[in-house]
């Protein structure tokens, strides 16, 4: 097993490279640079901010520079915003994104599984057909279009919520529902899926031959096997959710990392997209060894073969 | 109780059912485990309810009024903060905080943009043509650290935009001053050549290229402020791009508010400053500058009472808005001007008959009463109205006869074999709007097709500095009231001018009228400028901005701007 874990983190680490690189290729690519401004800058001047930068020195060295960098943790100033680091900016704002992330993980877990097994073991009836209407409607819904209607009802008409903000407990709530139901919707019917396909396995029938409780047969026998599929969406879902929502974010005005993803593409703060990109990147390796990991451990139809 | 009973009898009986392929669990089944699933799901559920309902327990106290009785103003802000070096920045969320925290020589005025009011100096004089000023610093002007202002201060402030590695955008704007450009461009390296002199520690002389009576309005602006050399120096020196002075824990101003909190993306709070020279006038406690980038956010953020003020309103909003009058909805001239760039270096627009005809083609009424919708002034000119003593250009009308006349002029009757072009937009919905209706009018007016294609911020300002684009859209802001602002950017190979335009006659009229003897002299020598650029026509006006923001009615004091620069010390905010 360790060294199943040890070829998955070297691949990982490979795959984390080939990432920065292309990153940094297609930010040097792009036309426009952090310093292009709606008030024309003297060539001679620009030339001076963008020495500041390191940008007079070829790619390939910049490159070099910047991985070097980015190796030891630091991956440069903001091209945009003064005296601020990428890193400074990810440990401001990576916490939150968590704790946002962490909250709606737990809502949609908590909604979306139960949903699930009740809808795969109710198949055919209103129990299946009402959660699982509910959540297509949850996949189509975007969460630009719930997030301002969660904030309408409870926000505005009932001022039970702040509308928007990061300020206590309570501004969590809606930013939480908003994405939670969004991802729960995803595990309902992942849930509901693994767990007809277990309901059908032979063993199952066998157990009730048996008589085997059918609560021991649900819980004890078909839940490890019918939370794989969801288990296996768990680790982009994390990476995902926990590593910003820029949507959600825009609609609650929360100083998370998602919206400096699109403010650092927009801004053209190659620095900032390199070290955001990376962040991300890693997350999602990490994430997924863990679902590997975890998998093998439910499913023992799994081996850590390689 | 009985019901568990039941389905646990019913469960025991029915082992033999299930031996037949593919038979769907039966009702009682699903009764059984319905009763087991539904008190985990239900507790579950009715513990994540509960959570909800005790963090809402009750009707919110709303923001607004909490702050409004502390006497802290709720502003949206726009966007967060790039930096709160006013050598550095160049945006309008930037400059409206640092308003906040820097004072110059000259303050904003709390009513009209074309008067000067006192800020750091408390008087000064100019000689006869404008040329050589003298400003007298205020005794009690200090920073808020306590060191006293003086006008070395100035000119180190100065010599810091000015200087090249700085890397300042806005160092142009001190160009007016003697020897200025030279030194920012690196041609001289001695400042003392540069006309700003302390000659004692209360007076500042400034010594100008030409005579300029609008010198004083120019330093209103944040690339004027001061900055505090003693603590510049400490965080990295004068030049240092990412010197730690403008941080939260460092910041040192000499404005009517301190840099009280500085939460990245959530807010900047200023509170206050007991060392202003003027704080006794001061009405507000602190000021919440809350970053809402997304316009609809900020609406809600009004609506559900956490601003009293917004930087903008959602454009479709605006007529329902209108209709209820409730007299939170506020329209205000903005001195801007909206237009399209013609790029002259490319066919047909280098033929002055096409750019005219393509502007007389345009019913720019229509646009702002049906598109803008925000009570913008449709631009007969390029110079929106405001400046004093400056008559607007009546140049640019509607005329579609005329336009069809002149295309057929040009060779190209009723659009016929007029070539393929395209409008550039950055991308932005009411851009696209704007665009639209003038595709159409152009099609029906004229007979021609163009093309719309939009290109992100970074990129669209390449092409535009490029001129690789047949037409583009722009804006252009004031950023002092007076023509010069918007006629000096349209000379021979001015970083601005992005048209490839130029025109000898043009340069010489707004080289005279930066030397001008007199007012009344540089603003009819201006006229004509204005009137050399309308008609050969390398920029479409299209209309005049206006501010169109949300007010909490318990605001006090915030009269309309030109420039949409407040004093904040005037502003206050009543009980009810």
């Amino acid at each position: 097993m360790l060294k199943y874990i040890a070829a998955r983190f070297g691949q990982g680490v490979l795959v984390l490279l080939a990432i920065y690189a292309l990153t940094f290729m297609l930010v040097a690519l792009t036309p426009g640079s952090p310093f292009s401004s709606e008030r024309a800058i003297r060539p001679e001047i620009l030339a001076q901010i963008e020495a500041f930068y390191g940008y007079d020195k070829p790619p390939l060295e910049r490159f070099w520079t910047s991985l070097t960098n980015a190796l030891q943790g630091e991956f440069g100033p903001s091209a945009v915003y003064a005296n601020r680091s990428v890193t400074d900016i990810i440990l401001e704002a990576f916490p939150v994104s968590l704790s946002l992330g962490a909250i709606s993980l737990l809502v949609a877990l908590v909604i979306g599984i139960p949903a699930g097994i009740l809808a795969a073991v109710k198949r055919n009836t209103w129990l299946d057909y009402l959660p699982m209407s509910a959540s297509m409607i949850g996949i189509c819904l975007p969460t630009f279009v719930l997030g301002p209607i969660l904030v309408l009802i409870f926000g505005i008409i009932l001022q039970l919520l702040p509308v928007s903000g990061w300020s206590g407990p309570e501004f969590m709530v809606l930013p939480a529902a908003t994405l939670g139901l969004f991802y729960a919707a995803y595990f309902a019917r992942l849930t509901r899926g693994g767990m007809l396909e277990m309901l059908n396995q032979d063993f199952v029938r066998t157990a009730r031959a048996k008589g085997v409780p059918e609560r021991t047969i649900i819980w004890k026998h078909c839940l490890k096997g019918g939370l794989i599929p969801a288990i296996t969406f768990l680790g982009p879902a994390l990476a995902g959710i926990i590593s910003g929502s820029f949507v959600v974010e825009t609609i609650f005005q929360i100083p998370g990392l998602g919206q400096w993803f699109v403010k650092g593409a927009l801004n053209r703060d190659d620095f900032l997209i390199l070290g955001l990109t990376v962040l991300f990147a890693a997350l999602i390796v990490i994430m997924n060894l863990l679902v590997d990991i975890v998998q093998v451990a439910l499913n023992p139809r799994l081996k850590y073969d390689r | 109780m009985l019901r568990s009973g039941q389905s646990g009898f019913k469960f025991l009986s029915q082992p033999h059912r299930n031996h037949a392929k593919h038979v769907p669990l039966s009702n009682e089944e699903h009764k059984l485990m319905l009763s087991a699933f539904w008190s985990k799901v239900l507790s579950t559920l009715a513990l994540a309810i509960l959570g909800l309902s005790l963090a809402a327990c009750g009707t919110r106290e709303r923001d607004s009024d909490v702050a409004a009785a502390e006497g802290i103003l709720l502003l949206g802000n726009g966007a967060e903060p790039k930096s709160l070096d006013p050598h550095l920045i160049t945006g309008v969320p930037e400059s409206t905080i640092v308003r906040a925290l820097l004072e110059g020589l000259i303050a904003s005025h709390p009513t009209d943009d074309t008067l000067p009011a006192p800020g750091m100096a408390e008087s000064w004089q100019a000689n006869e043509n404008s040329t050589v000023w003298t400003f007298k610093l205020r005794e009690n002007a200090k920073w808020s650290n306590g060191d006293p202002v003086v006008a070395s201060d100035f000119v180190y402030s100065w010599q810091r935009i000015l200087s090249p590695v700085q890397g300042s955008e806005y160092a142009s704007m001190l160009y007016v001053i003697e020897n200025a450009e030279a030194f920012h461009l690196g041609q001289t390296k001695d400042f003392s050549q540069v006309g700003v002199k302390a000659l004692d520690d209360k007076t500042l002389e400034v010594r100008l290229t030409g005579a300029t009576s609008h010198f004083l309005l120019m330093l209103k602006h944040q690339s004027y402020a001061p900055v505090n050399p003693r603590v510049v120096e400490e965080f990295g020196g004068m030049t240092d791009r990412q010197s730690g002075w403008s941080t939260l824990e460092n910041y040192v101003g000499n404005g009517p508010f301190r840099l009280k909190v500085w939460a990245t993306n959530e807010l900047v709070e200023v509170d206050r400053n007991p060392d202003y020279w003027d704080a006794a006038n001061v009405k507000l406690n602190g000021i919440r500058f809350l970053p809402i980038e997304n316009v609809n956010t900020e609406f809600t953020a009004f609506q559900g009472g956490r601003l009293h003020i917004t930087s903008t309103v959602p454009p479709d909003r605006i007529p329902s808005l209108q209709e209820a009058n409730t007299g939170e909805l506020m329209i205000e001239p903005y001195m801007g001007s909206y237009f399209f760039r013609i790029n002259v270096t490319r066919k047909p627009f280098d033929d002055v008959r096409v750019r005219r005809a393509l502007t007389m083609a345009v019913d720019r009424q229509l646009i702002v009463d049906r598109v803008t919708k925000g009570g913008q002034e449709a631009a007969t000119g390029f110079v929106p109205s405001g400046s004093a003593g400056y008559a607007v250009s009546k140049a640019v009308q509607f005329d579609p006869e005329g336009a069809r006349a002149l295309l057929a002029d040009a060779g190209y009757p009723g659009g016929k074999g007029f070539p393929k072009a395209e409008i550039l937009i950055n991308t932005s919905e009411s851009h696209r709007k704007i665009a639209e209706a003038i595709q159409a009018m152009w099609r029906d007016e004229l007979g021609i097709e163009v093309g719309i294609y939009n290109q992100e911020w970074k990129v669209y300002l390449d092409s535009q500095s490029t001129l690789n684009y047949d037409i583009s859209r722009a804006g252009w802001i004031a950023d002092y009231v007076h023509p010069m602002t918007f006629l000096e950017i349209f000379t021979s190979g001015n970083g601005n001018n992005d048209t490839g335009w130029a025109n000898p006659a043009y340069d010489a009229l707004i080289r005279q009228a930066q030397g001008a003897a007199s007012e009344e002299a540089r603003l009819a020598t201006l006229q004509q400028a204005e009137a050399i650029l309308m008609d050969d026509m390398p920029v479409l006006p299209i209309y005049w901005y206006t501010r169109v923001y949300m007010k909490d009615p318990r605001v006090e004091g915030w009269n309309p701007k030109l420039l949409d620069n407040r004093p904040f010390k005037t502003i206050s905010l009543s009980a009810s």
